[in-house]
């Protein structure tokens, strides 16, 4: 594999480009493999990746049905941060902020994590008090946070308007080092570095059944072909429920729709990232100069990839009335994606009923930024049959009442 | 040079002479020109530069698919960035800037780029910046940021009004050229409600400016004719500069109108929200580019585009305009240069043969047609200069130079698939016309399953007038189930077109890396080609990977030249490459229009008491619950918001305070079975309750977890009154209805949300009933009114509802009267209240005084994980009861363990105030090396009662360690001691507020 | 956008008219549930790639819970019925069956 710096793009500059390989192999599947990931997305990557890595589980093949990263890997709004306020929370998504921090020397991909701060917006005396107590936690938790009053806000992010009429800023948690990354870069990097591991990348590949014996899971059936394996991941946001039930089991998962969109590109004005949850919206400006917005998800079940209009009004006014600069800008693109919410709102990575066989799901609106340490955690669980970090996300959390619950803390987006 | 011509300009008036400004120089254009053909009128034909390697570009198109003639338009508040020129239509003081270069726009730094476009091949930055690793945030990305980006940033906050149209049509149609406004003929005939759209401000879309004869006469007559009939019809309406912008679900159509240019006297535009039983798609066509090197060098642009402005504004680009193209039409645009008195020194045609009518007929005005050619490259950095001439099937070898000032040039036409497509509609492959073009028979479908989008004309495939109009016709009386004629097109026939995706067909990699497929991305045929080499061979990782389709024309003129080039590469079929997902809005639209009017003051509704008025006179902070506003505190003037707080806590304390309660929840349940509903809501025995007594109950859902607290009052047998929290009178109201209709529907039960019927006012304090007493009226005495009860009567002669209960520990009425009467009632306790000493008091003074008590407060001691058995509520937990909502919820293992976090107070070693929020520690880590803890604090206050700081806290065991001291970690890394007692500090026997 | 048809009053409501209340015909289990069932009753979920049962609120209309079947795919509407009932009117079945021939969702499907 050719390595990727500076001096080979010169190099390759002077002979037409012809010498950059494949980013990853395209192989036909063998017969069977110790470990199969099906979902070619990043968190299903970032598995394979820390099983070859960490766990030096080569013999993997990841099958993905559509294009790699095709999910909602390259449709969210690439926020990353950890100021979680559970435990559990804190630990997964704090491991895979660090994880970012040098994902691109380590997969020799440049991701652009760009660790630019995450602000979250206190509008109400109860937001005020939410973050103030996640702030609290962090400093326990390793996660470093810090409560900013209204004036520093503004000092950070000088197109805010701090005093509108109806709603305030109070105050902020800010993450000096969250931040946003390249999301499809995250899966091609992965890809390219499990296949340079001699991992196999499977695109166009859709399993259609699960072969199981003796209740441990035995392989799979695909439009390409039966293959065999000894363990088996289940990374598929957005289609969760039919592999589960090809697995014999049913989740605490509902899929809905979430909407983003982007404005035309405009010169850098807002170098953080705000998130308002008060008034439903975040915001962050890409290496493009587009505005990349989010707000909420719809309700109701849907597997479309659309979202109901009322939704980007409602976010784009709470963006207007934030920042009012953007009034004049234009929205270029709006898109949707299908997340899987659970009952506690926060993610799965379990053993399941069937031996051998493991889940990876739920991850609502916050997934991207998960992904490495996500990956870390599932490739450990994979590995070993346990690991710390997944610990407290099994499927029986919600048979015992251990909720992991981060609306908790006044939050609803991710 | 680019010149206003002394003759044609169809939508002009040379007459009224129009100024503008661009980039600081004041110019001249007329009426009725866009800013692009003014700006060719005064030879300014490099209008912006390129995205990522700032090349000198010009005008490409005439419409909303301008990828190049991007500007900065307006000044001040007023200014907006990434504006088309082609669709700026000139208005008398216009202000204009070409955009993305530095310091202007003749000579730019950023074009160094170009020169270094080698070593910036697609996704170049994905191989670069790795080294050092914080070189990328610091160094390398604020370098690209800045040379990214486009447009400037608006200033706002916008001065301009927008607004919403809500509207419900049988048949909306988009596009008013000539299959449109048939369509909307024969819908408006049929008797349909029909809104008809146009994006641009005229009616009639290409047909004026391509020649066609309708009916025998020209295309306008037939057009004004259209016009004026559907401007007769009552069912039909029609607007101009509205452009269909989204496509959703179950018939939503979503249209942006722009009502003003300049500084509007209304709106300046209007989102259109609209129901439709059916959709129209009248969209036309996009002509498409031509790779061949230099294809972006100001003075090339497509075919049709330089038709328009010859035609519509009577500009040229060129005096001598040489014609690239693999199709007829594009000898239409020599027709017209032609008639407009300028020269086409040659036609460059990619077809082997070239027999067509039209050809024949520009072959006749003795124009050079050179069939089996190709462009092999422009001359000209800023300008077109000339053109080098070679054999289309071949690799690019040049046999001639032609000396020219501009290239005309036509790949073909596509239909605008993106409002078929939006919701699902698909296209199929019409390898006869190289395009794709919306399949009938896979139409978006609706609520009831069929298709609810018909595409006609141009926009279907169909890019003969003929052809368009005899199947618009034909569709649209299939749709409607009635009969209608098609009026008779004659058109010039057309001979087939060749696909051509690039010019010459074996062009070299020089050549390749010279050919433009997304004109501001900067994307070109070897980059596509790169991206397939390296794998991304899926067209959504193509277009990723280099960027193809993702500027602000969203992909109109390069998407399907890059398919075509991605599946040459990989030995595919184009329809097999398949297309990039089309999605909304069609072209850019403004925020503002989206926010609509809901802007500051009226972001929200604002819910008001009927005390707000009061409130705000007397200085009060806000707090905002829900929509409401609540008054925090009353602070005087010089006084601290803190001072005004711990004030109004000794005052009700030593005096008589004044809480507007009528934000609360008043829930009336009612109904032979509302003793049996109210007891599985509430974990208490509600149905043991005697009328006229009150009793404090928990709700919970069924979860378990404690969702609202609340007084209940019984009124009579069947009816009581629930009381809830500000925030949750809505939530819980619609819980209630929720069991009510979905689970109990047999239980004969009615609930009503009164909360805005009454307002409500706690008079609380030793001398409250002293002051109620002095207003006249009901007995209040203990011995009428004991505590938790309620009685009916009048005070100050105003019917009132009085509850004898109290959250703040002291002696307190909780007053309701009609709404109506809120305003008097207060004013009078306010009169009569002033010789006892009584002040209002807000949120923070009503916290702290529960505090004080040990009261919970939903929201600060429970955070929707909180079971009231955390919270020392087991007596409001009846065991009597098999069942409520929640308990089975409860009995889960984590819920039912022992060592959970429960209410405790604590109190401080030295008296300090405790941060909100702040953790007990316990000893060492957990698994995942966090800090281990043992407890929060959920309230903490400087209490004016007790002169210290107290908290209440959720502590492991909390209740079973009173007087152990925990400690709390502070954010920065200190630790402050607590000692963990009753939750109770002030009065724990109640005796204050039994008196 | 959906559009639904209120069952009660009859109009034909824009989604903003409603608020979605997730799974129908859902049966409450209390105390003295195993386990099993309980965690069924509350969390477990159909969440079908296709026929949908589901609850529906007309809030800012006349405030009925109503029941939907709809596609979560392609969003057809195959019509909407009062909540009050523990399945599916049969010409509902019907309407879906006319569609999805052999279709199924938890209990309920063509053959039940």
């Amino acid at each position: 594999m050719t390595r990727y710096s500076a001096f080979a793009i010169a190099r390759e500059a002077f002979r037409q480009h012809k010498g950059w390989d494949r980013a990853w192999e395209s192989p036909e599947p063998r017969k069977s493999y110790d470990v199969i990931i099906v979902g070619g997305g990043g968190h299903g990557l970032a598995t394979a990746y820390h099983l070859g890595k960490n766990h030096g589980i080569t013999n993997v093949a990841v099958l993905e049905k559509g294009w790699l990263g095709g999910g909602n890997t390259g449709r969210n709004t690439t926020i990353i941060r950890s100021n979680y306020l559970q435990d559990p929370s804190a630990a997964l998504y704090e491991k895979s902020r660090s994880l970012y921090e040098t994902m691109s020397q380590d997969l020799n991909y440049n991701v652009m994590f760009s660790p630019r701060g995450v602000m979250m917006l206190a509008q109400t005396e109860h937001e005020v008090r939410g973050y103030k107590r996640t702030a609290h936690a962090n400093a326990l938790q390793g996660v470093t946070t810090e409560w900013i009053d209204a004036k520093r806000v503004k000092e950070l992010c000088p197109i805010m308007n701090i005093d509108g009429p109806r709603y305030p800023v109070l105050g902020a948690l800010w993450q000096a080092r969250a931040g946003t990354a390249r999301h499809d870069a995250v899966a091609w990097g992965y890809a390219r570095a499990c296949s340079a591991m001699g991992m196999h990348i499977i695109q166009k590949c859709e399993v259609t059944g699960i072969t199981s014996q003796d209740g441990r899971v035995t392989g799979v059936t695909t439009n390409r072909g039966d293959i065999g394996c000894k363990k088996m991941g289940i990374v598929v946001a957005g289609h969760s429920g039919a592999l589960a039930e090809m697995a014999g089991f049913r989740l605490p998962i509902e899929s809905v729709a979430l909407q983003a969109l982007v404005s035309e590109p405009i010169k850098p004005c807002m170098d953080v990232v705000v998130m308002a949850n008060t008034v439903h919206g975040y915001m962050s400006q890409s290496d493009k100069g587009e505005m990349v917005i989010g707000g909420g998800t719809d309700g109701y079940n849907n597997y479309t990839q659309r979202g109901s209009f009322h939704h980007i009004e409602e976010t784009v006014r709470a963006l207007v009335e934030t920042f009012p600069m953007i009034s004049r800008l234009k929205m270029l693109r709006q898109w949707g994606g299908v997340v899987d919410v659970t009952g506690d709102r926060s993610p799965i990575l379990s053993k399941t009923p069937l031996d051998g066989c493991f889940i990876n799901c739920g991850w609502g609106t916050g997934g991207f930024k998960a992904t490495p340490g996500s990956g870390w955690a599932m490739a450990e669980l994979m590995a070993k049959g346990h690991s710390p970090l997944t610990d407290a996300f099994g499927l029986e959390r919600f048979r015992e009442g251990r909720f992991i619950d981060e609306s908790v803390a006044a939050g609803v987006a991710h | 040079m680019s010149l206003r011509l002394s003759t044609g300009g169809r939508l002009i008036d040379r007459a009224t002479p129009v100024s503008f400004r661009f980039n600081g120089r004041h110019l001249k254009g007329v009426k009725g020109d866009t800013l692009a053909s003014a700006l060719l009128a005064n030879d300014q034909m490099l209008m912006g530069r390129s995205f990522k390697y700032h090349r000198p570009r010009g005008v490409m198109a005439a419409g909303p698919e301008e990828p190049n003639a991007l500007m900065g338009v307006g000044r001040g508040e007023r200014f907006e960035p990434n504006q088309r020129a082609t669709q700026q239509p000139l208005t008398g003081g216009l202000t204009a800037q070409s955009q993305n270069h530095w310091p202007s726009l003749e000579f730019d730094v950023g074009a160094i780029n170009a020169r270094l476009s080698r070593f910036l091949p697609a996704g170049f930055y994905y191989k670069t910046f790795l080294f050092p690793r914080p070189a990328w945030k610091h160094v390398f990305e604020p370098v690209i940021r800045q040379s990214a980006g486009l447009g400037r940033p608006p200033e706002g906050p916008d001065p301009d009004r927008y607004e919403h149209f809500n509207v419900n049509v049988d048949i909306a149609i988009v596009g008013g050229g000539i299959a449109g406004l048939q369509a909307a003929l024969i819908a408006g005939r049929a008797g349909k409600t029909v809104l008809l759209m146009e994006q641009t401000a005229q009616w009639g879309g290409r047909a004026p400016v391509d020649g066609d004869l309708i009916d025998g006469g020209p295309a306008q007559a037939w057009i004004d004719a259209a016009v004026a009939d559907l401007a007769a019809m009552e069912n039909v309406q029609m607007r101009r500069e509205t452009m269909g912008a989204g496509v959703y679900d179950h018939g939503y159509l979503l249209a942006h109108e722009t009502l003003s240019h300049g500084v509007p006297e209304g709106p300046r535009q209007r989102l259109w929200r609209i129901r439709a039983g059916h959709i129209v798609t009248a969209t036309g066509a996009i002509e498409r580019p031509i790779p061949f090197a230099g294809n972006d060098v100001p003075g090339v642009m497509l075919a049709s585009a330089l038709r328009d402005f010859v035609v519509n504004y009577g500009v040229a680009p060129g005096k001598r305009t040489v014609i690239a193209t693999n199709n007829d039409d594009a000898y239409r645009t020599a027709l017209a240069v032609l008639d407009a008195g300028l020269s086409v020194p040659l036609i460059v045609d990619a077809r082997p043969e070239v027999t067509g009518a039209l050809p024949e007929q520009v072959r006749a005005r003795g124009v050079r047609v050179d069939a089996g050619t190709a462009i092999a490259k422009v001359k000209g950095g800023k300008r077109v200069e000339g053109v080098a001439i070679c054999a289309q099937d071949g690799e690019g070898a040049v046999t001639e130079e032609v000396a020219c000032d501009a290239v005309a040039m036509s790949g073909g036409w596509s239909p605008v698939p993106h409002l078929w497509s939006h919701c699902g509609g698909k296209n199929t492959w019409d390898a006869a016309q190289a395009h794709f073009a919306p399949d009938p028979d896979r139409a978006p479908t609706g609520a009831d399953g069929t298709a609810f989008v018909t595409a006609v004309g141009a926009a279907a495939g169909t890019l003969q007038g003929d052809v368009a109009l005899g199947s618009a016709t034909a569709r649209l009386a299939a749709l409607l189930d009635v009969s209608a004629d098609a009026p008779a097109v004659e058109v010039a026939a057309e001979a087939p077109l060749a696909a051509c995706w690039m010019m010459p067909a074996r062009a070299s990699y020089e050549l390749r890396s010279k050919m433009f497929l997304d004109f501001q991305n900067d994307v070109k045929v070897s980059d596509v080609q790169l991206a397939a080499q390296e794998g991304f061979v899926s067209v959504e990782h193509t277009k990723r990977y280099t960027t193809l389709g993702m500027a602000t024309d969203q992909g109109k003129l390069s998407n399907i030249n890059g398919l075509a080039i991605l599946a040459q590469e990989l030995g595919e079929e184009i329809p097999n490459v398949g297309t990039t997902t089309f999605r909304p809005p069609y072209a850019p639209i403004s925020m503002a229009s989206i926010a609509g009017e809901a802007r500051g003051e009226i972001f929200q509704p604002l819910r008001r008491t009927p005390m707000h008025d009061w409130h705000e006179a007397h200085g009060a902070t806000w707090e905002p619950v829900g929509h409401w506003r609540r008054p925090y505190a009353f602070p005087r003037s010089g006084e601290s918001v803190h001072d005004a707080v711990q004030r109004e806590v000794t005052n009700t304390r030593q005096n008589v305070g004044l809480l507007d309660a009528s934000t609360l929840g008043k829930i009336i349940v009612k109904g032979p079975d509302a003793a049996r509903f109210v007891d599985m809501l509430y974990t208490n025995l509600m149905s043991t309750l005697k009328p006229g007594k009150c009793r404090y109950g928990l709700m919970c859902n069924e979860n378990g977890f404690l969702v609202d607290d609340g007084v209940v009052a019984r009124l009579d047998e069947d009816t009581f009154l629930c009381h809830t929290t500000t925030g949750g009178a809505d939530r819980i109201h619609a819980h209630m209805e929720e069991w009510l209709q979905t689970e109990w529907w047999d239980w004969k039960v009615f609930t009503l949300n009164a909360t805005e019927q009454f307002a409500q006012i706690a008079v609380v304090g030793p001398k409250a009933r002293d002051l109620l007493h002095s207003l006249g009226g009901m007995d209040l005495s203990k011995d009428a009114l004991p505590f938790m009860g309620w009685a009916d009567g009048t005070i100050a002669g105003i019917p009132a509802r009085v509850f004898r209960i109290s959250f703040s520990g002291e002696l307190s009425f909780e007053v309701a009267v009609p709404a109506n009467r809120g305003r008097a009632l207060w004013d009078k306790l306010v009169e009569a209240g002033e010789a006892l000493g009584v002040m209002p008091y807000g949120t923070e003074a009503l916290h702290i005084m529960r505090a004080e008590k040990g009261f919970i407060m939903i929201g600060d001691e429970t955070d929707g994980t909180v079971i009231p058995q955390d919270l020392g509520l087991d007596w409001a937990i009846s065991k009597k009861k098999d069942d409520f909502i929640g308990k089975r919820g409860q009995q889960r293992s984590f819920l039912a363990a022992d060592d959970r976090w429960r209410l405790v107070g604590l109190e401080t070693l030295d008296g300090s105030v405790l941060p909100d929020g702040a953790y007990a520690v316990a000893e060492g880590t957990n698994a995942n090396g966090q800090r281990n803890m043992q407890g929060r604090v959920t309230s903490s206050y400087h209490s004016p009662t007790l002169g210290r700081g107290i908290a209440m806290a959720l502590v492991e065991r909390g209740p079973d360690r009173i007087g152990e001291v925990v400690n709390f970690a502070m954010t920065d890394g200190s630790e402050v001691p607590a000692r963990i007692c009753s939750p109770v500090f002030f009065d724990p026997n109640g005796e204050k507020q039994d008196v | 956008m959906l559009t639904l048809q209120c069952p009660y009053c009859g109009v034909q409501c824009d989604e903003t008219e409603l608020t979605a209340g997730g799974e129908a015909h859902l049966t409450r289990h209390g105390p003295g549930s195993d386990a099993d069932t309980f965690e069924q009753y509350l969390f477990l979920r159909e969440n079908p790639r296709g026929v949908h049962f589901e609850r529906w609120r007309h809030s800012h209309g006349c405030g009925k819970w109503f029941h939907a079947a709809r596609s979560t795919t392609t969003l057809r509407v195959f019509g909407t019925y009062k909540a009050q009932t523990t399945e599916p009117p049969q010409q509902i079945r019907d309407a879906i069956s006319a569609v999805h021939p052999g279709w199924s969702w938890r209990n309920f499907g063509e053959t039940a």
